[in-house]
């Protein structure tokens, strides 16, 4: 199972890329797989303001429809609209290409409420 | 095959209305009229007769194949029901006739059939009064939950929560959510029943109540149903019973004597009305006394000199839940076959629901992992996971079954059980029936140890097969004419 | 034996000892004694001519020879023996929901079928494979235009069928909506309070057209000014009168609902029915019900599956759109079947039909002294007639002379006691008419 290096993870399976104050947020390999071939998301509006582990967006596939918690608050200032024509980016690319939503974060540290890449990959061990 | 539309031909008719007696006399004023055409098909009687009946032919169905569809009851629908709906009294019968002046009196017939329909479900279930109203079993749960807060608001109880099984379907949740309740899920046992110790740790003076089928989606049946009536009541909680699975207790048991409080029935399941593809069914909701006063409006009476009437004197009435007095043309359908089977018949469909589900529970349990290895009740439910090891899973069993002229059974449901396959025979289906279903589960189980391949890649012998899903819920076409 | 068990006592015998068991009962082990039925009491059954003779004599019961000229939303027209013939095959009655899509083509793509017919006559770009009934999906609506917009005030045209408002307040009691009724203006919605009402808190203006008194409108002036505040416009129609009526869609309506009943399906006392929801392409996803859509099977061949499932209960559970699981999908392709019988030119020539037949009857009621035919606004097949005493007494007497009147609003308009609406189809001969404007001066002269 993929995990990047140096981004920060959720129990939900959210990672985060955090450079200067800006996030990037996405869902893990992990989560893409348990969701099969991903049909569409849902965004939050550019400009909404979201809150740690809060419900922000979600993400559908045939068999199922997911909610994505914000792992890091702040404000959406993008969303990634190449998405809406091809949501299976995040299945091909759930770390990169994949990304869901960019965020000016308001508190630097809440990402210390977050697993590093060593500590999720140990979570994805113990849940098996 | 074509579409309809597709099979348009410019200037063609099909059914011919008759000419105007009266002349021409009206317009629409041209600010109101349509200017976008429509765009309905232009073909002939024969091309909709022979459309229809080919399109037909496409379909698995009771009439026509082994359906052991789990959770369903996919039992035969009697033809007779099918010329009493269209007895014309009763099929052509305006709805608003009872709401005149003395109306009732233009459609006793109809009134007395709900009277009795109400009497013989109370009498089937043990409950003190049914509404016929809720037009499916969905709608019926709304009812039921709407009573259960419209009681609670009366009492001044201050509930959040609702408990429900983690085996439920699916509509108990959404129902309660859409009721406005937050939903406390509680898994099974070992046994495959609630765990009576977990829903001890879930209980409290916020539980507005609990949603269980019993036997439950494992098919089995909790012994310990009216220690669970008696706990969720200590809190003041109200017993929701789903009634989805009936034909597993008809004359062994009523909710009603255990301590259920509300119900409801899917007459298209147990009582055999056909299920048309997805529906019409109808989802009558019984109650006791507790309950009675919030059952939606109209109310079917009978009064003093014997004639039935529609009465809307309940100031506690929850009110409308649908616009009329439910669906009366399944209604009679299931009216019509209660009182062909009588007491015993209802028996002996249970005893017989049973017996079938047993047997293919005792053949096969050899060879596919039962989900809960005790006695089941109309339906057992397997685990595909020893074939899913080999490379054949539930999906793959399904359609190898589709092959055979079989309709699949429930597959990937109840959600608690991994590679589930849920079959419920009924009683209408024979031994032989079931024997050849047996035999061709058994040659599934041989070829996924020595032949995998030959299981997979399924249907093959269908028009169609393995249709993308993903393809369709992403380039989204609903609509032959372009824009969704 | 009971009918339709299949079984027989050798069968039972050897299938017993597979088992396990000794006998029957043996398998209820579970059910405790105390668990035991208090009673049972179930008349004996009975044989299939002994039923179908009893429930003759309840249907003999009924007032079957009343000629009825009452609507309110449900109207008798003449459905064709072909519709009955084709939708009685066992195949579409007594298949199940098509969740194993390769078995299940026959209804998959009736319904793709349907759900075109119906975005082609409401000029709408997506529906559903149905709902309960034209009441329960206005329902279904406001709540979806409430989940839409995220607000929570409905303004509720007073021509909204009465009927279907109970719906709405019932299921919205317990639920922080609020509704505001406008009120009726020379037949047609009162602009004035509408457009008085509408700000950016406004989630939805749920309208109706033909409204409950027969009146046509064009509400594009409405859906602009909605849209202007962010709000949307639910319009509930008639489907027959969608052969000349302008359509929804032309007025820029957001989501239509409507009874489909009149689509071939009969009478029924109530029910089955056929709920119809339409709506925009991008707001596909908050509508509730199955939907079937057009996909590819791994051979390429064109196919049709329900799609977008994870919105549904079975999926999504307690987050889902609505809770309905079993809709009236036979009821949706009995529809279709009749929609391609009639085809284009048949639905305009019955909607002509019946716009003709509702105009003489007009004409001729018109000249009853005493009567007044409301004609402030056009209409189609129902219009209002204003009596010159209580419209209930008017219609209690009519029953005698062997036809249903119309409908009294005073049970759902207070101070309209003396009004009823009169509905005339196509199946209403000249000589019907005529014999009911005889028997109303008859009545009212005395």
């Amino acid at each position: 199972m993929e995990v990047v290096d140096h981004y920060l993870y959720t129990k939900e399976h959210e990672w985060v890329s955090i450079e200067d104050s800006i996030a990037t947020i996405g869902i893990t390999d992990y989560a893409q797989e348990a969701l099969g071939d991903i049909t569409f998301v849902e965004f939050p509006g550019v400009g909404d303001e979201v809150e740690q582990f809060e419900e922000f967006a979600s993400i559908e596939s045939v068999k199922a429809a997911n909610d994505i918690f914000a792992p890091i608050s702040g404000k959406i200032i993008e969303v990634n609209t190449r998405l809406e024509s091809d949501p299976g980016l995040i299945n091909k690319s759930a770390f990169e290409k994949g990304w869901i939503a960019k965020v000016q974060m308001s508190d630097k540290e809440e990402a210390s409420n977050l697993m590093t890449a060593e500590e999720y990959q140990k979570f994805l061990e113990s849940i098996g | 095959m074509q579409l309809v539309f597709e099979k348009s031909v410019s200037g063609k008719r099909g059914y011919r209305n008759p000419a105007s007696d009266v002349g021409h006399l009206a317009s629409i004023p041209g600010k109101y009229q349509r200017e976008q055409e429509c765009g309905l098909p232009e073909v002939s009687e024969l091309d909709v007769v022979r459309h229809f009946t080919l399109l037909s032919q496409q379909n698995f169905s009771v009439d026509t194949q082994f359906y052991p569809l789990g959770s369903c009851t996919m039992k035969y629908n009697p033809k007779f029901t099918e010329r009493i709906a269209q007895m014309p009294e009763f099929a052509g019968l305006h709805p608003l006739l009872p709401q005149l002046k003395q109306g009732e009196k233009l459609a006793q017939g109809a009134l007395e059939v709900l009277y009795e329909m109400e009497q013989l479900l109370c009498a089937i279930t043990g409950m003190d009064n049914f509404t016929m109203q809720p037009l499916a079993g969905a709608h019926g749960e709304l009812t039921g939950v709407m009573m259960m807060a419209a009681y609670h608001k009366a009492k001044g109880n201050k509930k959040k929560y609702i408990i429900i099984p983690d085996s439920a379907h699916g509509t108990n949740p959404a129902t309660a959510a859409i009721a406005g309740y937050e939903i406390i899920s509680v898994p099974s046992d070992k046994h495959g029943v609630m765990s009576l110790d977990e829903l001890k740790k879930n209980l409290s003076d916020e539980v507005a109540g609990l949603m269980i089928t019993c036997p439950d989606t494992h098919g089995i049946f909790h012994s310990q149903i009216d220690e669970i009536a008696r706990l969720v009541h200590s809190v003041d909680g109200l017993m929701y019973y789903d009634g989805a699975n009936l034909n597993a207790v008809l004359g062994r048991f009523r909710p009603g004597d255990v301590g259920f409080d509300v119900m409801h029935i899917n007459l298209h399941k147990t009582f055999s009305t056909p299920h048309g593809g997805g529906g019409p069914g109808s989802g009558p909701v019984g109650v006791t006394k507790k309950l009675v006063p919030y059952l939606p409006v109209s109310r079917v009476i009978k009064r003093a000199d014997g004639t039935c009437a529609l009465n809307y004197d309940y100031p506690d009435s929850i009110g409308y839940i649908a616009s009329f007095y439910g669906n009366f043309g399944i209604i009679l359908r299931a009216y019509a076959y209660i009182l062909l089977l009588g007491k015993e018949g209802l028996k002996e469909t249970t005893d017989h629901a049973v017996l079938n589900a047993n047997y293919i529970r005792g053949r096969l349990k050899d060879h596919f992992e039962l989900a809960y290895d005790r006695l089941c009740m109309h339906e057992a439910v397997f685990s595909a996971s020893r074939q899913a090891k080999r490379g054949v899973h539930a999906l793959d069993i399904a359609k190898f079954l589709i092959d055979e002229g079989i309709h699949p059974p429930t597959v990937y449901f109840p959600l608690t059980v991994k590679e589930s396959i849920m079959v419920e025979p009924t009683e209408s289906e024979s031994r032989q029936t079931i024997d050849h279903f047996i035999e061709v589960m058994l040659k599934i189980d041989e070829l996924s140890k020595t032949q995998p391949e030959a299981v997979t890649d399924r249907p093959r012998s269908t028009p169609v097969s393995r249709p993308d899903e993903v393809k369709a819920a992403r380039d989204v076409n609903t609509n032959y004419f372009g824009k969704g | 034996m009971a009918s339709f068990i299949a079984n027989t006592p050798a069968d039972v015998e050897a299938m017993l000892k597979t088992i396990g068991v000794s006998s029957i009962d043996e398998l209820f082990a579970d059910i405790k004694r105390s668990h035991a039925p208090k009673s049972f009491n179930i008349p004996a059954g009975k044989s299939e001519f002994e039923v179908t003779g009893h429930i003759a004599r309840l249907a003999a019961k009924n007032a079957a020879g009343l000629i009825p000229f009452i609507g309110g939303g449900y109207y008798d027209h003449f459905i064709p023996a072909a519709v009955t013939a084709l939708i009685s095959r066992g195949e579409f009655a007594t298949a199940y929901t098509p969740y194993q899509p390769e078995c299940s083509q026959g209804t998959l793509q009736a319904l793709y079928e349907y759900q075109s017919a119906v975005c082609t006559l409401t000029g709408m770009e997506v529906t559903n494979a149905s709902l309960y009934d034209g009441g329960t999906a206005l329902y279904e609506a406001a709540m979806m235009a409430a989940r839409l917009t995220g607000r929570h005030k409905i303004i509720m045209d007073g021509g909204v069928s009465p009927i279907y408002r109970k719906i709405l307040k019932t299921y919205t009691s317990n639920l922080h909506y609020e509704f505001t009724e406008t009120p009726v203006v020379h037949g047609q919605s009162d602009r004035g309070q509408i457009m008085k009402l509408l700000d950016n808190d406004t989630a939805a203006v749920i309208l109706q057209n033909p409204n409950f008194f027969g009146a046509i409108d064009d509400h594009a002036d409405i859906a602009a000014k909605a849209h202007e505040q962010g709000a949307l416009v639910i319009q509930s129609i008639y489907p027959v009168a969608l052969g000349l009526l302008k359509t929804p869609g032309e007025m820029d309506v957001d989501i239509v609902t409507g009874e489909g009943q009149s689509l071939g399906l009969p009478l029924n006392f109530g029910g089955p029915y056929l709920g119809i929801i339409a709506t925009r392409k991008k707001f596909i996803r908050a509508m509730p019900g199955r939907i079937v859509g057009q996909t590819v099977d791994k051979n390429g061949k064109r196919c049709f599956v329900n799609t977008l499932q994870a919105r549904e209960q079975h999926i999504r559970r307690e987050k889902a759109t609505s809770n309905i699981c079993t809709n009236v999908s036979l009821c949706a392709v009995q529809s279709l079947i009749y929609m391609s019988l009639l085809g284009k030119e048949g639905l305009k020539e019955l909607a002509q039909l019946n716009l003709d037949k509702a105009e003489f009857a007009r004409r001729e009621i018109e000249k009853v002294p005493g009567v007044a035919v409301k004609r402030s606004s056009p209409t189609f097949n129902e219009f209002t007639v204003v009596l010159p005493k209580d419209a209930s007494r008017v219609v209690e007497a009519m029953i005698a002379k062997g036809f249903a009147a119309g409908f009294p609003l005073g049970q759902y308009y207070p101070g309209m006691e003396n009004y009823m609406i009169v509905a005339v189809t196509e199946k209403r001969t000249k000589e019907e008419i005529l014999a009911y404007v005889k028997s109303l001066k008859e009545i009212l002269c005395n």
